[in-house]
């Protein structure tokens, strides 16, 4: 790699530090020891030309530059690891990869399926690009017919929102199902938005598109104003991270659960309908958006422990330390971009521990992951008796639903 | 004025452009209903034997050293005066990049209705066009006096259009062919390095179930055979049996051939995203349930390895 | 160089598009509209020459739900004037729509129109070709990539089969684009929110429309879409027997 260090232009460098420093705790990039760990733990910092240590270190030495010519920062799946093992607690996560993905979007440095999906967004709300009337067709044929808010106008205690790719993806919609007879069998009033509801957006924000990001909220935050509903639970962590850190700041606030909590709330409730035996050993992966970032590692796990027959097992990495899919951050839309780089993915670095772990099940409770999970399977041979299965799956047939 | 069906020859480097005889039966069959004959209109120089093999009952060639080549300025300027001068019920012409340089120009020149992307004409004479994708099909009364009509392959076949008996030809002078302003410079042949795949009337698609990369010379095979090309879904590239060149889907190309025929391809959404667009999907999977032939037109159960070797054999003996 | 770049919207085809009781129109209430593809790629082939060789865009369309947006995303790209031209244009057809287009660039007077080659709606004819013989300008259309020379453009004109003919074509000249030398960029939605604070909008407002020259379609409807592929049954003889006759029918044999 060639590193020249004579400064070419120093405002950049000097115009995007001082910018960290209007995001929170922004400034604590100051007190980078340059240990190097956020770049060891980064799932692809090996891959990377400038991991985020290099970064930072780049921006110390006026040549930011030469990170914007590269498009490693287009590597970083917002797994939020760096930022969870910085010893000096530097949002590098949230505010250095985000921001520079930022720049190299607006420098119009981006690679095309993620501008595919940005561009989607923008025009249907949702990253796949399906019609907007159709998010709520997944429900068709249910009964109970499911509460869709704008049809119903019935005040409900909960508003599940469900997301883009439990709504329209055709191996999650199975999940997304699930859930509805778990709520059902627990008494649950709940409503959706149906057509209303739009992209989270906190991927996209994730992957550089702040300005998108806040017109989903606002779209969202819009229909949430015309239905009366206690609290929001959602089936996406991504979904769940924007509702409770993100919506907030721009005046959308309410209460919001993962529904592993608010199931794991209604646990009592839920043990005595638990009638049938799942006799597997199932590994809980855990999503980056609902462990490391909100510290939901519990809840998921009480559900599956609850379960008769089940036994936990534990990957090598799990908890704090959990891998991700490989879906964050734009993950999810720069799937060929990544592999073209890396020759390998995440998704199948996960499914070959859970191998490891003799699990039966790699049991997820996000989105992005039983189709990722699923296709990694398909590339590993040892992994051909692995299943993947939402949680909500696992824990509706344990309940004979 | 007349009845008469005018249909304009559209040839490339000394061949005749497949369409011209889709037009040539489109072009019979209006002539049924409308009751004057079919006639062929050649523009092109030193080019008569072109009009060999075409279904017309006549043929008018006009030859001019500028009409050698196809270029729109041409073209319009030598059609302009045969169309005004005979008023035939219609004029049709390719819904291609040689037809729809010139149609449209003439129907704002000599002040003629045009239909666009007709398929097909019905038995009483109305035409049939496909619009929006394929999703809809508009019907209306051919306009008149003259109409101008491009035309869109799939409604008739080539044959249909395809003679023995050669029509009668009657050379037509060319006007004063002067002050063009559009020239060509040059061809540039494709580039067979690598096959670009989003340009292939037909792909052979292979995905997980070929399982292993030796049995992707099955695929080739055919592909062969058929003269298209093959491609995957990510399965395949990701285990290196294909480049990321060929690869279909979301994180791939997005491709429309006419044909696409999906082997041992589940059907998977990210994938679909890629091919959907294809104007007939056939889908061959062992799986009876595989997502595919929702989106498939045509599907079979039978395993591709019992097909492939009898398929590929076939399509060489129909050439 | 001036470069105007006259574009349309179309029905977008990611909704079910349904046929009102008329039977021979869409069903509007249900539409949405989406930018014609090939007209974007025409706005990013201009902004390319533009930033190679200098010069000023100017974006053209009739009015209509999301005009402003796409209008404003165009100057976020680098277009340097956008016309909206106002009025009632629910029954135009594409002949209307090249006299109205035409009326702005006699007075315009660009050295270069590109447009989308073809659009999925049109029945009568193409936007570009008419617009050209309206303003006795020469036409090419399938480009895929041109340079200015002086007052020439030499256009790389697509066929099929992968063939490409290299033309030369004498300026002003209306170029019917099939795309651009590369996919039309992403503006991040930040540029457009700035843009819209600063860019202007030019509204120009059209009296009457020239319905004349359109094509009457008396009945619309919907091919028979399968939900479920016809199965071809049988053995290895039999299925391949039906393949070589759908390939035959379709004709790629």
């Amino acid at each position: 790699m060639e590193i020249t260090l004579s400064p070419l232009s120093p405002s950049l460098s000097k115009t995007f530090f001082t910018s960290l420093y209007e995001l929170a705790d922004g400034e604590r990039i100051r007190a980078c020891l340059q240990c190097g760990t956020c770049s060891g733990i980064c799932p692809f910092g090996y891959i990377m030309k400038f991991p985020p240590g290099k970064m930072i270190g780049a921006l110390r030495a006026d040549i930011f530059e030469q990170v914007m010519k590269t498009d490693s920062v287009w590597m970083c799946v917002s797994c939020n690891a760096c930022s969870a093992f910085c010893p000096s607690d530097i949002p590098i996560t949230a505010a250095l990869m985000t921001r520079a993905k930022e720049e190299m979007l607006l420098a119009g440095n981006i690679p095309t399926e993620l501008q595919a999906a940005l561009e989607n967004t923008q025009r249907y709300g949702n990253p796949m690009g399906e019609s907007p009337r159709k998010r709520s067709d997944w429900t068709l044929g249910i009964t109970p017919e499911v509460n869709i808010l704008g049809k119903t106008r019935q005040p409900v205690d909960v508003l599940w929102f469900v997301g883009d790719y439990a709504s329209y993806h055709s191996r999650m919609q199975a999940a997304t199902k699930a859930l509805v007879k778990i709520l059902n069998a627990l008494g649950v009033k709940f409503g959706i938005l149906g057509p209303e509801e739009n992209s989270d957006g906190d991927s996209q924000r994730l992957a550089g598109e702040r300005g998108l990001f806040e017109m989903m909220a606002q779209k969202n935050g819009q229909a949430f104003k015309k239905y009366k509903f206690n609290e929001i639970i959602t089936t996406d962590p991504h979904a769940f991270n924007a509702l409770k850190n993100e919506y907030p700041a721009l005046g959308i606030s309410y209460p919001v659960k993962h529904y592993t909590q608010f199931l794991n709330e209604r646990i009592e409730q839920i043990k005595p309908l638990l009638k049938k035996e799942i006799k597997a050993r199932i590994a809980y992966h855990d999503p980056c958006y609902l462990g490391r970032v909100n510290n939901i590692f519990d809840e998921p796990r009480a559900l599956l422990k609850a379960i008769p027959g089940v036994e936990l097992v534990e990957m090598s990495h799990q908890g704090m330390n959990s891998l991700c899919c490989g879906g964050g951050g734009g993950g999810m839309w720069l799937d060929g971009f990544q592999w073209e780089k890396a020759h390998t993915r995440l998704s199948e670095w996960r499914v070959r521990e859970a191998v490891a772990a003799n699990a039966d099940i790699l049991a997820v409770a996000c989105p992005y992951e039983p189709p990722r999970f699923e296709d990694a399977i398909k590339t590993i041979q040892t992994a051909s008796q692995l299943k993947v299965r939402e949680l909500a799956e696992v824990l509706a047939e344990a309940m004979d639903l | 004025m007349s009845q008469d069906i005018f249909v304009v020859i559209e040839h490339l480097r000394g061949e005749v452009a497949e369409i011209s005889y889709v037009m040539l039966a489109g072009a019979r069959q209006l002539s049924q209903s409308s009751g004057g004959n079919v006639t062929a209109i050649l523009l092109g120089h030193n080019a008569q034997g072109l009009t060999g093999n075409l279904a017309a009952d006549k043929a008018l060639y006009v030859d001019h050293a500028a009409l050698a080549e196809f270029t729109s300025d041409a073209y319009i300027t030598a059609l302009a005066g045969p169309i005004r001068e005979h008023a035939p019920r219609a004029v049709i012409f390719g819904h291609s990049s040689i037809g729809m340089d010139i149609a449209s120009g003439l129907s704002a020149k000599l002040g003629l209705p045009i239909v666009a992307s007709c398929r097909s004409f019905t038995a009483e004479g109305k035409f049939v066009s496909q619009i929006c994708g394929g999703k809809i099909m508009a019907e209306g009364d051919l306009p008149g006096p003259t109409a101008l009509v491009t035309m869109v392959p799939g409604g008739y076949k080539a044959e249909q259009g395809q003679s023995a008996q050669p029509p009668a030809v009657t050379t037509v002078p060319a006007p004063t062919l002067e002050g063009l302003r559009v020239a060509l410079k040059q061809y540039i042949e494709p580039d067979t390095s690598d096959v670009d795949i989003t340009k292939e009337a037909m792909l052979v698609s292979v995905g997980r179930g070929i399982q292993n990369k030796d049995n992707i010379g099955l695929a080739n095979e055919l592909a062969e055979a058929l003269g298209c090309a093959v491609s995957a879904s990510r399965p395949v590239v990701d285990q290196g049996w294909m480049p990321t060149t060929r690869l279909i889907g979301k994180s791939g190309k997005r491709v429309k051939p006419k044909i696409y025929l999906a082997l041992g391809i589940s059907g998977a959404p990210e994938h679909v995203e890629g091919m959907a667009d294809s104007n007939v999907i056939i889908a061959i999977n062992t799986d009876q349930n595989a997502p595919i032939f929702t989106v498939a037109k045509y599907g079979a159960t039978i395993d591709m390895f019992d097909l492939l070797p009898v398929l590929t054999e076939k399509v060489k003996q129909a050439k | 160089m001036k470069i105007a770049v006259p574009v349309k919207f179309v029905p977008d085809l990611v909704e079910e598009l349904t046929i009102d009781p008329s039977g021979a129109a869409l069903d509007t209430s249900w539409l949405r509209l989406i930018i014609n593809e090939f007209d974007d790629h025409a706005v990013e082939q201009a902004i390319l020459l533009k930033e190679r060789g200098g010069g000023q865009v100017t974006v053209m369309m009739t009015e209509s739900d999301g005009a402003d947006d796409f209008l404003f995303t165009a100057a976020a790209k680098g277009a340097d004037q956008l016309v909206k031209l106002t009025g009632d244009f629910s029954s135009i057809n594409n002949h209307a729509l090249a006299h109205v287009y035409a009326d702005l660039l006699k007075e315009l007077q660009p050295d270069l129109v590109l447009t989308g080659v073809q659009a999925h709606n049109d029945i009568d004819g193409a936007v570009g070709p008419l617009l050209a013989e309206l303003l006795g300008l020469p036409y090419v259309g399938y480009v895929a990539g041109l340079t200015v020379q002086g007052d020439k453009a030499v256009v790389r004109k697509e066929y099929s089969g992968g063939l490409v003919a290299e033309i030369e074509v004498k300026l002003p000249a209306v170029l019917g684009i099939q795309a651009a030398e590369q996919p039309p960029r992403y503006v991040a939605y930040s540029k457009i929110r700035q843009v819209m604070g600063t860019a202007k909008i030019e509204e120009r407002p059209v009296a009457g429309l020239d319905l004349s020259g359109g094509t009457a379609v008396s009945r619309l409807f919907q091919p028979e879409a399968a939900e479920r592929a016809t199965m071809l049954e049988g053995g290895a003889d039999e299925v391949a027997d039906r393949l070589v006759a759908i390939f035959k029918e379709i004709g790629t044999l």
